[in-house]
């Protein structure tokens, strides 16, 4: 019984909830007023460029940035008055690793656990646990510095872990990775999903946020520019199909004549034609109808990258 | 509404937090320390021997050693300089590198721990080691016969506070530097390496031109000097040292100030 009333206090409860967030620095706003609300089991993802303001959010719920406007509560309580509070209760993993590459892999896991009053009995065994979650328990003993990036990501998503958190912020986690590793690492992060902790992620990563996240947010200059699942975004802000078309450099014709009926929406990129449309193979046929020759064409499904480009009118990884 | 669902982390207080710093600094040492070894406490034991026992020989007690021979008189001065010079060391590559390529500053204030107690550990840390080098040293001296009593151990406290009065404000520099380091080269040269040589520490400043003594009134060292020659041959008078003290004291209490300023302003912009 005490475990159900728990668990409907806390299905209602948002674990991080934001109304009009804003973070300035000097002039620059970085965050123009955003609403968030972030609730108990899910994964929850930021997307967008490098410079939306997805990491100051990020720094702003992890109570290590104080925000300048609007309201904020996490885990209930205000980062303001309660940052130390909060923070005993979040794992965050950085953009860039902060790891003390001169000690162990283990003791870095210990000495981390120690800031958060954590006894060594308890951390000896955690430690061990968390070895074995991160694939890191034959270099235990091993120095930090000469791991691979992806252990040492690992080693920082585990060093995160370290106090049991209620909420998870990972920050660009598997930036700069090559891709085997970037699919361990997802699949550590879904483990860890599975098992019912709450997660943040922020990403420029269309692929990372569709196979992660629950529901996210398009960040673009510093507001929010859509809400929702993945499938919601696509299927609102896109096509079922894209056709794209790929044309040598100097002679990609220009959009205009293709604007009616071929498709609901024509984007151009530097080096190629985007059409949005249900059906990609008829309006190929179409396309190749008008005498269109391209060098290359794909039919492919419609992903957030194209969500993003329709929302801003510009490409995401640029 | 707060939500409480077995959560493992804690808040440690202000004071616990501050020793969880130092533990974590403890634990990196305990891998790392040989490297320290040479200049925290070998450098001034060569000092005291070549300096000491060596060109000491050459110079009779006089008035201006206080009638004691010169490597009893270079002793607690020698003490205080290193002190000086390990806190100058300990206060700028291991902090702006926490800030700047390990990082791990970052990585603690992620955690409960705030940057005001983060500042109180790395400063609790760097005088452990000041108090311990010194000891060290001191160890070394009896042995050369370079100590004349227990007084030295209160000379040992003046040595740290004196260290700490030049870290606690070259820890805030640190936190501010954002460069390859080039900067403490700067300093080691045209602050420290000055301080050292006419602070008062190989012969009285008195024996300094007139328009040069006031500049060593300001530094750290002198005063530290004067209190660690008074503690160890029992000549101190209550009001110079009651200055001293308190001149120290206040650069202590500026640099923790300052200190704490510069982390939260890089740390939680």
């Amino acid at each position: 019984m005490v475990a159900a009333t728990v668990r409907d206090v806390t299905d209602v409860c948002p674990l991080v909830k934001a109304a009009g967030l804003v973070k300035r620095f000097g002039p620059v706003e970085a965050v123009r007023g955003i609403d968030v609300e972030v609730r108990r089991g899910e994964a929850f993802g930021f997307l967008g460029p490098n410079g939306a303001g997805k990491s100051s959010t990020m720094r702003m719920i992890g109570c290590v940035s104080p925000r300048s406007g609007g309201e904020l509560t996490v885990l209930g309580m205000d980062p303001d008055t309660d940052g130390a509070r909060i923070r005993a209760r979040l794992g965050v993993v950085p953009q860039e690793d902060n790891l003390d590459t001169e000690l162990t892999v283990r003791q870095n896991l210990q000495v981390y656990g120690r800031y958060f009053g954590l006894s060594r009995a308890h951390l000896r065994a955690k430690a061990a646990e968390l070895l074995e979650f991160a694939q890191l328990t034959d270099r235990a003993d091993d120095e930090v510095d000469p791991l691979s990036g992806g252990m040492k990501r690992r080693l920082t998503i585990a060093r995160s872990l370290v106090n049991d958190p209620d909420l998870l912020l990972l920050d660009e986690p598997t930036t700069g990775l090559d891709p085997q590793a970037r699919h361990l690492l997802w699949d550590r992060l879904f483990r860890l999903k599975q098992s019912g902790v709450t997660l943040i992620i922020t990403t420029h990563y269309m692929d990372e946020a569709e196979q992660l996240c629950d529901r996210l947010v398009v960040m673009n200059e510093g507001r929010i520019a859509a809400e929702g699942s993945p499938a919601e975004l696509i299927s609102r802000y896109s096509t079922r199909e894209v056709l794209e078309l790929r044309f040598p450099p100097g002679e990609q014709p220009p959009v205009e004549p293709f604007m009616d009926g071929m498709a609901e929406r024509v984007e151009a990129l530097p080096d190629r034609l985007l059409f949005y449309t249900a059906d990609g193979e008829a309006t190929l046929a179409a396309a190749h109808g008008k005498g269109l020759r391209p060098v290359s064409t794909l039919v492919r499904r419609s992903t957030l990258e194209d969500v993003f480009l329709h929302l801003t009118g510009r490409s995401l990884v640029e | 509404m707060v939500v409480e669902l077995a959560p493992a982390g804690r808040a440690p207080s202000g004071s616990r937090a501050a020793l969880l710093v130092v533990e974590g600094l403890w634990t990196w040492y305990r891998r790392n320390w040989r490297a320290t070894v040479v200049s925290s406490v070998l450098q001034p034991v060569l000092y005291l021997l070549a300096m000491g026992l060596g060109f000491g020989s050459q110079v009779p007690p006089s008035e201006a050693t206080g009638g004691q021979p010169y490597l009893v008189y270079l002793a607690p001065g020698l003490l205080v300089a290193a002190a000086v010079q390990n806190a100058a060391f300990e206060s700028t590559y291991p902090v702006l590198s926490s800030f700047k390529w390990q990082k791990t500053y970052w990585g603690i204030i992620a955690t409960p721990i705030g940057t005001g107690e983060l500042v109180s550990g790395q400063l609790l840390w760097i005088a452990v080691r000041l108090a311990v080098s010194g000891a060290v040293y001191l160890a070394v001296a009896a042995v050369f016969g370079a100590l004349t009593g227990p007084g030295v151990l209160l000379s040992l406290l003046f040595a740290v506070l004196t260290g700490m009065a030049f870290s606690a404000p070259i820890v805030a520099y640190s936190a501010s530097v954002n460069d390859e380091g080039d900067s403490f080269s700067t300093l080691f040269r045209f602050v420290l390496l000055p301080m050292w040589l006419l602070g008062g520490t190989f012969f009285p400043i008195s024996q300094l031109p007139a328009w040069l003594r006031p500049v060593a009134w300001l530094t750290p060292i002198w005063h530290g000097t004067e209190l660690a020659r008074g503690a160890a041959f029992g000549t101190w008078l209550p009001l110079p040292s009651l200055g001293h003290v308190a001149y120290l004291a206040v650069l202590v209490t500026t640099g923790v100030l300052l200190a704490r300023w510069r982390f939260r302003r890089r740390l939680t912009r």
